[in-house]
């Protein structure tokens, strides 16, 4: 067993067991942190699939933009008494029963289907961030644009829904 | 390359993480963190099966465009929770029933 197939069971565990926590712990700012635990191993197994660029852009958005957003979340919706912000469980049981019955059927399909690589596909021999910087600016130029025009409408839209000021017309 | 139904089973994982916390967390935020989860569980699938096809880079592209339209909306969700929180001073989303009947 290499090195590099020990790395990807241990992310895989860690990527695994992050998600889990999640899920029993109470705390927001702990489940915050453990989302970054479990987004930073994702990121790690990106890279042992060979999409460096995805892993990199997941860390640089996930670990530096969206966390920091959901812990300003965090601590401005907590009420000021020194107590953490702590959260109660329900539904309970239909949860566990339809997350529970959605994984064994998908596990089931997976286990089922035999997923094999096309051998007549060529590997390519420039890297795939080369391949990635051509492809935005011919084939993917359309949606490349639309998700910046995305992003500026997200931009402006969380900027006017969280400003505090009233408007004088409603 | 490894086995393409280990990276499978681990979105899978994740993903049915995301729907439980998204099911019985009583706390918008942490139903935003659960969304946060399947997004990823779902770009884990599409960067495995990039494997299957290197060549063609459709998968990792779209692993990209699906990260750009989770951060606009976390971005948005977020600011919607910190206004619902400033109105009805709750971030519980059972309590905001106003347009609940009776």
């Amino acid at each position: 067993m290499s090195f590099v197939t020990v790395m990807f069971y241990f992310f895989e565990a860690v990527a695994a067991l992050a998600g889990l926590s999640l899920v029993f712990v109470r705390n927001v700012f702990y489940g915050a942190l453990l989302l970054i635990v479990c987004l930073l191993s994702i990121a790690a197994i990106y890279i042992l699939a060979f999409a460096e660029f995805v892993a990199v852009t997941q860390i640089l958005i996930y670990a530096g933009g969206v966390l920091v957003v959901i812990i300003f979340g965090v601590m401005l919706t907590a009420k000021i008494s020194g107590r953490p912000l702590v959260v109660k469980h329900s539904n309970l049981f239909g949860g566990i029963l339809a997350s529970g019955s959605l994984l064994l059927l998908l596990s089931y399909f997976i286990l089922e289907q035999n997923f094999q690589a096309q051998q007549n596909d060529i590997v390519p021999n420039n890297p795939a961030i080369n391949s990635i910087g051509f492809g935005l600016m011919t084939d993917f130029v359309l949606p490349f644009e639309v998700a910046g025009i995305l992003l500026l409408i997200a931009l402006i839209g969380a900027a006017v829904i969280a400003s505090t000021i009233k408007s004088k017309k409603i | 390359m490894f086995p393409i139904h280990h990276f499978l089973l681990l979105a899978a994982f994740l993903f049915c993480a995301g729907l439980l916390v998204i099911i019985v967390k009583r706390n918008a935020i942490m139903v935003l963190l659960g969304i946060e989860l399947m997004l990823n569980a779902s770009n884990l699938n599409l960067v495995a099966f990039n494997q299957l096809h290197p060549a063609q880079l459709g998968g990792q592209m779209f692993a990209l465009f699906v990260i750009i339209v989770a951060v606009c909306e976390a971005a948005v969700g977020l600011a919607i929770v910190l206004r619902i929180y400033q109105y009805y001073q709750t971030s519980v989303p059972d309590e905001i029933s106003e347009l609940r009947d009776s």
